[in-house]
């Protein structure tokens, strides 16, 4: 701010409370030709309307001129009069950082011991797991599901079906640096026809019913196409996220008005990174977590009825 | 060629002039209370029917128009500028009339606000539910709509201050300070609020961006809260309670002192709708202070409104509008004195986006707003249609119970909900996660969802019992003609 502008915010404010004591103080003195007590001012309006001209109570001066002197504390110690910042050095920044340490404090003795752990070490350790269930709820449910197993564009992470790798170093660089997965968009390059053909192959893929012709039209415009990120046996590339296209599992559903949206539009997916949110540890232990589901662990967890240690009963 | 029939038409004319410029203009007033009983109806009914939806979401059928994102700006503009905007119309053209002792300064320019004003309510019930908005709480009309709203408030302004100008009693009273305050603090709001470069008939950008944006905002919200529904309604508390209780106002400074401190000071509490936000820390504060330091001027205009009353206290045995008054005023102190407290950082921290919050801007508005809308109304309408007093005085009793069982069902089931969910959304465990997920908070406030919509429901009833009374009041009444003014002895 400005020295100018600070001088306009202090004196304006200022004044507007010097204003208000100086009101208090010219409207308290009695004059000698007011009306007393218990009389009205004399003026009328309507017929029956009238004032008395009774003292303002004296409590509420009180709580008045209270509320003012707290003003005037409050703008010494904290910022409020332009770029004075305050005698106590306050800002909402400094606070959110104390806060933030503080926070660090209480939870490093648990935190700590459990760094030097590897993914798969974290998995079997309970204690682990038990604060991973509390970081997941907190941070992985809102697109995944609270019992992880995903919703459509969020992949299952329960299965043992992976989009990019299920080695436990592989889970922890997902979600330590987050994902893109980019499907590009083919209508133009296929046509409706060469589209529908390509549905009809990668449905027959995964064994559902589709005419013959368009399977094998479709393969040969596959091999072109799609080969190149998905595999020339279609069961997928987990270096580019490329997913398997032969195990009927499907990310945005496998239905051919969304394989035909698939193919035409493309996708175009993004798993956040949590480096900079939750740092390493925690973001092993989320790790561990996801490869334990995987492996079976946490069944409360599968069944949906996910009883966290201080969650309250659900309906 | 006819210099005597121009005479005749002048003389008559001038005749004319002369009898209606001796009476009020009563029909203005009857028109716009008409209308605050209609859509103070409409208004709640979609109030009540969000908080349904709020309560089992699958009510909204699926259709756009009946979402709860389009219905919700839908119910505060009807309650706040047509329910409370008509009242504020309807009382301050009565009050400024019978105070200054003087006909209003234009017939026309009059009908043009009552008019114009009907004309907005109706674009912005058709414009909100098909999702045409600005995006801006209490301010979503859009820009032509904005400009329609800007003339009608000059044509209220100019009819306004020129009855004030024309008047006969030499001192303005009270209720007008306060209107006058209201109308010339919600031109300027608006106005600069809105400040908007359109790209279509229906579609603008507004010329703020980021925080700056979200400040102009705020001033314009907590003062619209300021004005339109406290400084302009106590305005119409200074004329109802003191005629209904027959008593002068208790202190003339006492008016003095709060009116000019009220006025000054609310301009600067929005910054507290934005506590812990990007909002620089020095805005912030100032919010604090003035929120707090706005306490006494906002309990002036409560004691001096309860204060009038003392020494009529048995009146309230057998005057419902008057329980009416006096409970609005109760409403009025204890918002009043919620707000402060909830400006207060620490306290915010808990009670920000939660329903805390809405608990709060309903104890103000169907506590003070609507029950002093309604006891105002009740004590004028027989007036206005030539009645002794209105159809069924044991209705309006039974009105205000229903309505105060409302509130208070609504009030509590809102603090509860709030303070619940602030507690749970920053519950910790020793591990530092949260030990609530988000859903889990909102499944546990399910059941106060339902409450509150007992409780708005009570309220609606209590809106059509009004009805009722209003309709059998009206019904085969002569409309009389306009009230003489009283001529100065």
């Amino acid at each position: 701010m400005g020295n100018g502008t600070s001088l306009v915010v202090i004196v304006v404010t200022l004044a507007n409370i010097a204003g208000c004591l100086w009101l208090i103080w010219w409207t308290s003195r009695t004059r000698p030709d007011e009306a007393s007590q218990g009389n009205t001012t004399g003026h009328v309006w309507d017929g029956d309307l009238s004032e008395y001209n009774n003292p303002m109570p004296r409590w509420w001066l009180g709580l008045f001129l209270l509320t003012i002197v707290f003003g005037f504390l409050y703008l010494a110690l904290y910022p409020g009069l332009g770029s004075f910042t305050g005698v106590n050095g306050w800002s909402q920044i400094s606070q959110y950082e104390e806060e933030v340490r503080q926070a660090d404090a209480r939870t490093s003795a648990l935190y700590e011991p459990l760094a030097k752990l590897s993914v798969t070490e974290l998995a079997d350790n309970r204690q682990a797991m038990a604060a991973a269930r509390n970081l997941f709820a907190n941070n992985c449910s809102t697109c995944h599901g609270s019992d992880a197993r995903g919703a459509r564009s969020f992949p299952n992470l329960t299965d043992k079906d992976w989009l990019w790798g299920g080695a436990p170093e592989t889970i922890e660089q997902t979600i330590l640096n987050g994902r893109v997965g980019v499907m590009p968009a083919l209508g133009a390059a296929l046509g409706n026809e060469g589209t529908e053909q390509v549905v009809a192959y990668v449905l027959s893929l995964s064994g559902h019913k589709a005419p013959a012709d368009w399977v094998e039209q479709g393969k040969q415009r596959f091999s072109t196409l799609c080969a190149a990120c998905h595999g020339p046996d279609a069961k997928g590339n987990p270096l580019l996220g490329a997913p398997n296209l032969t195990d009927d599992v499907w990310l945005y559903g496998g239905s051919p008005a969304v394989l035909r949206e698939t193919v035409t539009v493309g996708r175009n997916n993004a798993m956040p990174a949590h480096k900079p949110l939750l740092g390493e540890t925690k973001v092993r232990l989320l790790a561990g977590y996801v490869y334990g589901l995987s492996r079976g662990d946490h069944d409360n967890a599968k069944s949906g009825e996910g009883e966290r240690e201080k969650g309250h009963e659900r309906e | 060629m006819s210099t005597v029939a121009s005479d005749v038409t002048g003389m008559l004319g001038s005749q004319a002039q002369a009898r209606i410029h001796a009476a009020y203009n009563d029909g203005i007033v009857r028109q716009f209370v008409i209308m605050t009983i209609v859509w103070g109806v409409v208004g709640m009914l979609v109030g009540v029917i969000i908080a349904a939806q709020l309560a089992w979401p699958a009510l909204n059928f699926d259709v756009p128009w009946l979402t709860y994102s389009r219905l919700r700006p839908l119910h505060t503009n009807a309650v706040i500028f047509a329910f409370g905007g008509s009242a504020l119309f309807a009382s301050s053209y009565h009050i400024v009339q019978r105070t200054c002792h003087v006909r209003l300064f234009s017939d026309r320019l009059a009908a043009l606000t009552f008019w114009g004003w009907q004309l907005v309510i109706v674009l912005a019930a058709i414009t909100l539910p098909l999702g045409i908005t600005q995006g801006k709480e209490y301010a979503e009309l859009e820009w032509p709509i904005d400009l329609l709203i800007a003339v009608v408030w000059v044509a209220y302004a100019v009819v306004f201050f020129g009855t004030i100008a024309l008047r006969k009693v030499r001192h303005i009273y009270v209720a007008n300070w306060f209107f006058a305050a209201y109308i010339v603090t919600i031109a300027v709001l608006h106005i600069v609020n809105n400040i908007a470069i359109p790209v279509s008939l229906t579609k603008s950008y507004i010329v703020y961006s980021g925080v700056v944006d979200a400040m102009v905002q705020w001033w314009y919200g907590h003062n619209a809260v300021g004005f339109f529904l406290t400084a302009a309604f106590l305005g119409m508390m200074y004329y109802f309670v003191p005629k209904q209780a027959g008593r002068p106002i208790y202190s003339y400074r006492l008016s003095i002192v709060h009116f000019w401190a009220l006025i000054s000071i609310y301009m600067w509490a929005g910054p507290h709708h934005l506590h812990y936000t990007t909002l620089p820390d020095w805005a912030q504060s100032l919010g604090v202070v003035f929120s707090l330091i706005l306490l006494a001027p906002s309990w002036g205009g409560m004691i001096n409104g309860i204060m009038t009353l003392s020494g009529a206290w048995h009146k309230l045995r057998t005057d419902p509008i008057l329980k009416f008054l006096i409970v609005s005023l109760s409403f009025y102190g204890m918002s009043t004195f919620e707000g402060p407290m909830m400006s207060i950082k620490t306290v915010n921290a808990l009670s920000h986006y939660t329903d805390w919050t809405i608990g709060h801007v309903h104890s103000g508005a169907l506590g003070w707003v609507a029950f002093m809308t309604i006891g105002s109304m009740y004590a004028l309408l027989p007036k206005l249609y030539g009645r002794e007093r209105m159809w069924s005085l044991r209705l309006i009793d039974i009105h205000f119970w229903i309505a105060t069982i409302g509130v208070v069902l609504y009030v509590a089931a809102m603090w509860i909900a709030g303070v619940m969910q602030g507690l749970m959304w920053r519950a910790v465990n020793d591990d530092g996660t949260l030990t609530y997920t988000f859903v889990e908070a909102l499944a546990a406030t399910h059941p106060f969802y339902v409450v509150r919509l007992l409780g708005g429901s009570l309220f609606l009833v209590g809106m059509l019992i009004m009805v009722y009374n209003t309709v059998r009041t009206i019904q085969g009444s002569m409309i009389p003609a306009d009230t003489p003014i009283p001529q100065a002895a």
